[in-house]
């Protein structure tokens, strides 16, 4: 047998020898066993993974108040069984040794100072702080000067919580997820295709599709079990194709029959090449397109959502703007005929050979084709366009909402769909897809509420990069961050959040378990409770929402953000929140506190103490006196049920490993807009798009746009940024489990080894990233799980010490309002 | 002189284990000042003693004693189970892939490695000789036993 002469036969001898220079003592005799049941027994709870929107399910097995062991649900859909490896390591994620356990406030002698220290104080004295600045803001400057950032790890009831208390209590709809850096181009794009949010399909597309193309999707590393599922496929059954798409090789290339690294911003052409293909080859499902889509023209040169005053959006003739005008057939064909084979390899620079292979995936009626893609499309000043070019190929081809057909948007968080889109965290949204800026839906809100006429506003909230924006401008001056690290995670740190968050008239709140980078950043620090320490909600990227219980308590101390939020509302009477109009109409209200009228309001304290499951702890329900959990689902699935969102019970959650929405009759749906499985699809029609008034759904005629930033003579690079799999996001987790963070502990700089050869460095060289915008100090990386082509490097973004957000760019989709993290330049120079 | 002194402080700081009356907090970002940036840490070297560690849990996938570096691991070949395949393990004695390895998903035994299976590292990772920046306080089961049982014997 070859290939094993890299290791000798271990002899015992060499065991004892190494053992001992490892310092450990080798066993002389076999070890007690403890076998009293009652002693080894464990207790198995399920939880769905902190980790990404995949939504895998956890077993967590707890003895003595600490949570023990953890490995993947057999019962589990999702993962059956199997984990990624920070999956297998969830285990130690709440038990790194500087979890926050007293507020932090910066002082100076004694007093509140934005130049002080931070000093430990007890959590009456952090509300009342925070209270105090609030209510002055509030009086001076109103609701708009003030904000809250979250995230898709908040559980469902702590993102409607949060929203309800910003719009509905505060009246301010400054209050925007970090989803907004991942996910807004896929919301868009599917409003603007198909008038609701999320995914027609489901992960059992896995088992039913042909081929797997992946447009900016690392999933390898990124979406780890999703890519056991097509490993799985692609391996058991040959005929299987995978093709993949990138700016750069990386793990997912490994699985690929048809690579293709593609230069920035050249997907746009990409699709609508094979858009153009499927037409001049006569593979339109002429039948479906005329049955179920609309066919509509994009207004175009639509800016870079960066500051006005920035000459890109001075040049831009419709900056912003979504809007689009209906078109023929015959028109959109012509749209798209420049679009041709020969065009799109010498623009992208992939061989026209792989592109014709890829086309020809959609262009075959026998191959079903699932597409998947996050962050490379979503992260891209033309994100929503992309979102749209996609969705053309499948409308075309009528290759969607069918087992396998389908283009599948994934997500990056946990409950990126289940809180931050379903719930509508959002500045502009409302719960189940509904709008601020639509006076029916704001209507609705206060009904289900039980608020009064008016009170949640009109005015369409800040954006993520906005809300930076306006915190340096001195514009959002009562800032509260919670369950997310995004001064690591925002870019432009160095123009925009950093100034942002120390501009001496702002005063900024970070309810977080850890002391990340943002808390620093902070003038109050919330130490906060985490994952299985409340009892919680996520909803994954294929519509499943999932339940788990309180299985250890919190450290002493440290508290859930539904209860600092909740807690916080009983510092507020309405008078000081609301104008004199709504109470003076509404004199019911009045005298009482924001905890009254949001949260003790007959429906959220609904359900007694007495529901809950007698096995397991609730710190929350415990504290306000009712299953406070319960009541404020409840009552959100009220938006939904009936409108294409339903959710089941409270209750049954609890009982299975999640069900997928819309649920109707206790009936999960798996392919929507399927007549034969979607029970909202009109008696007897075989397809239909019900978010869209005639029930098509709409193609997309858009072009080719640059980027906003291309590199030239000073910045002669491509920074693109990313994750890593052994980390998640900003590594504020993972870095804490020893084996994850040895694994691999710092970010390096991926580069084309002729690059770094023409740059005078080489694999280890410290060298500087440089853009007009700020820089950071790393090391060269030649080898290993990602090979750039040359012009081009990686820098993943999970380190703390190096801070690859100091120098991207602010640009955003106009429409989305979501940054490109992918696409900026740079200039390499040694240290 | 200034950067030194900031240095110093947030050294002294770090070594005051707990958060009291401190500029830095950040514990992944111990020393330099967000608005500025230290110098890069040396890249590792990964650990290769081939010195099996005691998992966590019994559920957790071990790590990777060895370099891996240029291991093809694709859809032609995958380097890996020339050693940890059940056939290679008596001649190269390392430890064999688990059983768990040979299910599907619905938990049925193939004659071979299931390809859900197929990419090892979505698992198992190599270890570098870096310091860990915080320690964590996971406590092993075996532990816990004792202190239950010890709480018991109190009793």
């Amino acid at each position: 047998m070859s290939g094993i002469n890299r290791r000798d036969v271990i002899k015992a001898q060499a065991v004892a020898a190494a053992a001992a220079a490892a310092g450990m003592s080798v066993p002389a005799q076999a070890q007690n066993l403890i076998t009293e049941a009652d002693l080894t027994d464990l207790k198995w709870s399920k939880a769905p993974c902190r980790f990404c929107g995949t939504g895998c399910s956890i077993m967590v097995a707890t003895k003595a108040g600490r949570v023990v062991a953890t490995h993947g649900d057999a019962e589990a859909e999702v993962n059956r069984g199997l984990n990624c490896v920070k999956g297998y390591f969830l285990s130690k994620i709440m038990y790194g040794q500087d979890r926050l356990t007293t507020p932090l406030l910066r002082k100076k002698d004694g007093k509140y100072d934005k130049d002080g220290d931070f000093t430990p104080v007890s959590w009456d004295e952090a509300l009342d702080i925070m209270a105090e600045k609030w209510k002055a803001t509030l009086k001076d400057k109103g609701p708009k000067a003030i904000g809250m950032f979250g995230s898709g790890q908040w559980t469902v009831w702590e993102g409607y919580a949060a929203s309800k208390l910003m719009k509905a209590g505060f009246r301010s709809n400054n209050i925007d997820p970090n989803a907004r850096h991942c996910m807004a181009s896929a919301v868009v794009g599917f409003i603007r295709a198909f008038g609701i949010d999320e995914p027609m399909g489901c992960y059992d597309d896995f088992e039913n599709a042909d081929a797997f193309v992946l447009w900016g999707a690392n999933m390898s590393e990124m979406h780890p079990i999703l890519w056991t599922r097509v490993t799985d496929r692609r391996l058991s059954h040959p005929h299987v194709k995978v093709a993949v798409l990138s700016t750069f090789e990386h793990r997912s290339f490994d699985l690929a029959d048809i690579p293709a690294v593609f230069t920035p911003q050249s997907d746009l052409i990409i699709a609508n090449y094979i858009a153009n293909h499927i037409i001049q080859s006569g593979a339109v499902n002429e039948d479906f397109v005329k049955k179920h889509v609309n066919l509509r023209k994009g207004v175009q040169d639509i800016g870079y959502g960066l500051r006005p005053d920035h000459p890109l959006e001075q040049a831009a003739a419709n900056s912003g703007d979504g809007g689009s005008e209906p078109m023929t057939f015959e028109e959109f064909a012509e749209f798209v005929k420049p679009y041709t084979l020969e065009f799109a390899s010498v623009e992208s620079g992939v061989p026209a050979e792989q592109l014709e292979k890829i086309a020809q995936l959609y262009a075959d009626p026998d191959t079903k084709v699932m597409t998947l893609w996050t962050m490379g499309v979503n992260q891209h000043t033309r994100g929503v366009w992309m979102n749209n070019l996609i969705y053309n190929l499948h409308l075309l081809t009528g290759k969607i909402a069918q087992p396998g057909n389908s283009p599948f948007s994934l997500t990056g968080q946990p409950s990126a769909c289940g809180t931050a889109r379903e719930v509508g965290t959002f500045a502009h949204r409302l719960p189940a897809d509904l709008l601020v800026a639509n006076p029916e839906h704001r209507a609705f809100a206060e009904k289900i509420w039980k608020l009064p006429e008016g009170t949640v506003p009109e005015w369409i909230g800040a954006h993520a990069v906005l809300q930076n924006r306006k915190l340096k401008d001195g514009e959002i001056n009562c800032y509260w961050v919670q369950v997310n690290n995004n001064m690591q995670a925002a870019p432009n740190m160095m123009e925009e959040g950093l100034p942002g968050y120390r501009n001496p008239e702002n005063f900024i709140v970070v309810s977080d378990a850890y002391p990340t980078v943002t808390a620093e950043a902070a003038d109050l620090i919330l130490p906060t409770a985490m994952w299985v320490e409340k009892e919680g909600a996520y909803g994954n990227a294929e519509r499943r929402t999932q339940f788990w219980h309180q299985l250890v308590d919190a450290p002493e101390g440290a508290k859930s953000d539904l209860w600092q939020l909740v807690e916080f509302s009983k510092r507020f009477t309405t008078e000081e929140a609301w104008p004199a109009e709504i109470l003076d109409a509404n004199p019911e209200y009045k005298g009482k506190t924001l905890y009254d009228v949001l949260f003790a309001n007959g429906q959220v304290d609904a359900f007694p103490n007495s529901e809950l499951d007698q096995n397991y702890a609730n710190d929350e329900a415990e504290d306000f006196g009712f299953y406070i959990q319960k009541g404020l689902f409840e009552e959100y699935a009220e938006f939904g049920r009936g409108h294409g969102h339903d959710l089941a019970d409270f209750d049954t959650y609890h009982k299975v490993r999640g069900l997928r929405w819309p649920v109707v009759d206790g009936i999960e749906t798996r392919w929507r807009y399927n007549g034969e499985y979607d029970p909202y699809v009109t008696d007897g029609a075989e397809f239909e798009f019900y978010g869209k008034p005639d029930g098509k759904a709409i193609a997309f005629a858009l072009p080719y746009e640059p980027p906003a930033e291309s590199p030239d003579g000073e910045y002669p690079f491509w920074l693109t940024t990313g994750r890593v799999l052994e980390h998640w996001h900003s590594g504020s987790m993972t870095q804490r489990v020893p084996e994850l963070y040895r694994a691999v502990p710092d970010a390096l700089c991926y580069i084309h080894p002729d690059d770094a050869e023409a740059l005078g460095v080489r694999r280890g060289s410290e060298i500087k990233v440089v853009s007009r915008r700020g820089e950071i100090i790393t090391r060269v990386e030649t080898r290993g799980r990602n090979k750039p082509p040359r012009g081009l490097i990686f820098v993943p973004w999970f380190d703390a010490r190096q801070l690859i957000n100091k120098v991207t760019l602010d640009a955003t989709d106009p429409l989305s309002k979501q940054t490109d993290f992918k696409n900026c330049a740079v200039r390499i120079e040694a240290v | 002189m200034k950067r030194i002194a900031i240095s110093l402080f947030a050294v002294a700081s770090l070594l005051a284990a707990a958060a009291f009356a401190q500029e830095n907090v950040s514990t992944l970002r111990p020393i330099t000042p967000l608005a500025e940036n230290g110098p890069a840490a040396p890249m590792p070297k990964v650990v290769n003693t081939d010195i099996r560690q005691v998992r966590n849990y019994p559920e957790q996938p071990p790590l990777i004693p060895h370099k891996i570096d240029n291991y093809q691991v694709d859809k032609n070949s995958n380097k890996c189970l020339t050693c940890h395949s059940r056939a290679a393990i008596g001649e190269s004695q390392a430890p064999m892939v688990s059983i768990t390895h040979f299910m599907n998903r619905d938990n049925q035994f193939l004659a071979s490695v299931t390809p859900r299976r197929y990419f090892c590292n979505q698992c198992h990772v190599v270890q570098t000789d870096a310091k860990p920046l915080v320690e964590n306080d996971f406590v092993d089961v075996d532990t816990v036993l004792e202190y239950v049982k010890s709480k018991e014997e109190a009793n």
